[in-house]
């Protein structure tokens, strides 16, 4: 076996920034990095969206809370929730939210 | 004569570990768990291994079908523990490994209190090293803070165990109760290995901080330990539900702001822990066999993605989200790996999560346990959106980091691999885990409504994702850190600490000031008749020496002679 170090790369500096600027070759794109494509995805989720919710017409429910049965709950929940939960945390970052080497200091 | 319990079989075999040498010693750590597999097939049910010390009766190995299916599990877990952890030549590391699955394993059989003991503490203590190999700063720093909270925990186990043997006479470990005071003693000390909210950020501290493939151990052992504890002990105790209801729900929230993807998983890692603690106050039947059936998938698809985000911060030597992107081109296998555990955790139809969590989701619908089961499902929404969306996108997809790197060793893509094919074949085929569980099962999993109810569930977390992004809410990436209780000990606490030491400083001052005066006339004094020409320091003529010396001899003689 091979002993190495924790990481094996030090080329890969996390300081070295800029990677937001960085454009993936020409030669290194695939099917996924054109735009189109993943508007092509999206545009399936909401097609898979949309069926899901209209076969909720006969799916039989058996769960005993009324909210259960209300058309669509579980669509209707799972993106509320979601939502909800991702603007909420985004709000706690003003308060939760501290330089990386906050207990550093 | 007695049986051994397994988990001293792997400790005591760990030892060997530091004197074989390479392909002898692989092999060896791989033989262990399967040959104590093996030794454990053989066992009989029942309470073994028995004999008494001081007038009381140690069981230091009780086999049935509770313990067997954490042994079961634990074992499985140390095994590809082993493999993903071969590349490693850090001897130290795979023994003390090993040591922590051996005295989880050994806690999980134990019969009695004391013997639980014994290895509740050994697993804080071996694990603490696969901290600290890390060998960073803050990997030292938070492996400080999780010895002392972990062996806080023992000790205030020990005292339960006090308490428990005055009120009761036995310490036998059945279910305790919080009735008395040695329960509510003894919960507190499984409430901290479990992360009960306000006592679980050693956790999020630690895990990220340690090794690569250390954290791949941590994750599978010391949290579901704590669970198997509190089934057996605390099974249907209605404090539990509320308890594991907020567990479920607050730290979803942490995950989606944080950065550091392992920490993000150590996140939801507490929040499943939350359904298992829910399950367990549920405490019927089927909500122990939740528990349980939950415990076996969580830690596989829990190591799966810990083992694939380790296998990212190998390679590129990083695992924050804003430092990633792209990862897909140079590591498609880890990346497929971490979906199968993306999709495990998330419950989707097909994978393991799906036929053990809806076990438990069931017995708070059935139960009425109406607000319970609303978090349950906002958190199972929530699951979804940060540790299966968040972390294969902002990995291995997202917008192109221009990091390259080449895929994960081959040791680490098998045991990924062997995780894999547990969350999946678990998922299709659930029978064989149903048949070990506590309890009989009488559940089908795959019911239309079940499965459409929970894609709809899970497709529209996708879709609230796809819109958020897309609309550029989604909070980006950021280097940061997020306070959470650990502010109190680390900041506060640092900072009251220091005032006080400020104001106690001119006293500790004085004092020290007269002390170090005292000593120093003291050393003075030593130093002016022991120095090379001191009195007692030169070297004298043997000539003179030989005359002292037969001048003290007169001196006796004259006195004998007088006497």
């Amino acid at each position: 076996m091979v002993d190495k170090s924790e990481t094996d790369n030090p080329n890969n500096n996390p300081h070295n920034g800029g990677h937001q600027h960085f454009e993936t070759p020409p030669h290194e794109r695939t099917w996924i990095d054109n735009p189109k494509n993943v508007d092509k995805i999206v545009y399936a989720l909401y097609a898979v969206c949309a069926l899901l919710v209209v076969i909720d017409f006969w799916v039989p429910k058996h769960g005993p809370f009324a909210i259960e049965h209300w058309f669509g709950f579980y669509a209707f929940y799972g993106f509320i929730a979601c939502v909800g939960l991702v603007i909420a945390a985004k709000g706690l970052r003003v308060i939760l939210m501290k330089p990386e080497n906050y207990y550093d200091e | 004569m007695n049986e051994i319990n397994p988990g001293l079989l792997i400790i005591l075999g760990a030892l060997l570990v530091p004197v074989l040498p390479g392909l002898l010693r692989s092999a060896y750590m791989l033989a262990l768990p399967v040959a104590v597999f093996l030794y454990l097939l053989g066992l009989p049910m029942g309470e073994l291994g028995q004999f008494e010390m001081f007038d009381m009766t140690l069981t230091t190995l009780r086999i049935d079908k509770l313990s067997l299916i954490f042994g079961y599990i634990f074992l499985l877990a140390t095994f590809i523990g082993v493999i993903y952890a071969l590349h490693v030549g850090d001897w130290l590391q795979h023994t003390t490994g090993l040591m922590y699955a051996g005295a989880a394993i050994g806690a999980v059989f134990a019969g009695d209190l004391i013997t639980l003991f014994v290895c509740w503490e050994l697993t804080a203590i071996a694990s603490v090293f696969l901290i600290w190999a890390a060998g960073t700063k803050s990997a030292h720093d938070a492996g400080m803070r999780y010895l002392i909270i972990q062996v806080a925990s023992g000790v205030i186990l020990l005292a339960g165990i006090v308490f428990f043997y005055r009120e009761t006479g036995g310490i036998a470990f059945n279910a305790i109760g919080i009735d008395t005071l040695a329960g509510k003693i003894i919960l507190v000390a499984f409430g901290i290995k479990c992360a009960f909210p306000f006592m679980h950020n050693w956790l999020q501290d630690a895990y990220p901080e340690a090794t690569v493939t250390g954290t791949v151990m941590l994750s599978a052992f010391t949290t579901k330990l704590a669970v198997y504890a509190l089934a057996r002990g605390y099974a249907g105790t209605d404090l539990l539900i509320p308890i594991g209801t907020v567990m479920t729900a607050f730290p979803i929230f942490y995950a989606v702001i944080e950065n550091d993807l392992r920490r993000v998983l150590a996140y939801s890692l507490n929040n499943q822990l939350g359904f298992m603690v829910v399950g367990i106050g549920i405490g019927t039947e089927m909500a122990v066999n939740g528990a349980a059936a939950h415990a076996f998938c969580h830690i596989l698809y829990k190591a799966l993605l810990f083992m694939s985000m380790g296998a990212v911060l190998y390679r590129v030597g990083t695992v924050k989200g804003s430092e990633l992107g792209g990862l897909y081109r140079s590591m498609p296998w880890t990346a497929g790996f971490c979906m199968v555990g993306a999709a495990s955790i998330s419950a989707f139809p097909l994978f393991s999560g799906f036929v053990s969590k809806s076990l438990i989701m069931t017995e708070a619908l059935k139960g009425g346990y109406f607000y319970v089961w609303l978090t349950l499902l906002f958190a199972s929404a929530g699951v979804f959106h940060h540790s299966g969306i968040k972390i294969p996108y902002f990995a291995f997809f997202a917008h192109d980091s221009g990091k390259r790197c080449k895929e994960a060793p081959m040791n680490m893509l098998i045991a990924m691999g062997i995780a894999a094919f547990f969350c999946i074949g678990i998922g299709v085929y659930p029978a064989p885990l149903y048949a070990i569980l506590p309890y009989s099962v009488d559940y089908v999993p795959y019911t239309v409504e079940h499965v459409v109810t929970q894609l709809q569930l899970l497709m529209f977390s996708a879709l609230a994702f796809a819109v958020l992004m897309r609309t550029g809410i989604y909070p980006p990436e950021l280097r940061s850190t997020n306070l959470d209780t650990d502010w109190f000990y680390r900041k506060l606490g640092y900072n009251v600490g220091s005032t006080l030491l400020l104001l106690g400083g001119d006293a500790v001052k004085f004092v020290a000031a007269q002390g170090g005066n005292a000593f120093r006339v003291f050393e003075r004094r030593l130093h002016f008749h022991h120095n090379p020409d001191g009195l007692f320091g030169r070297t004298w003529p043997t000539g003179l020496m030989a005359f002292w010396a037969t001048v003290m001899l007169g001196g006796y003689l004259l006195v004998f002679y007088f006497r």
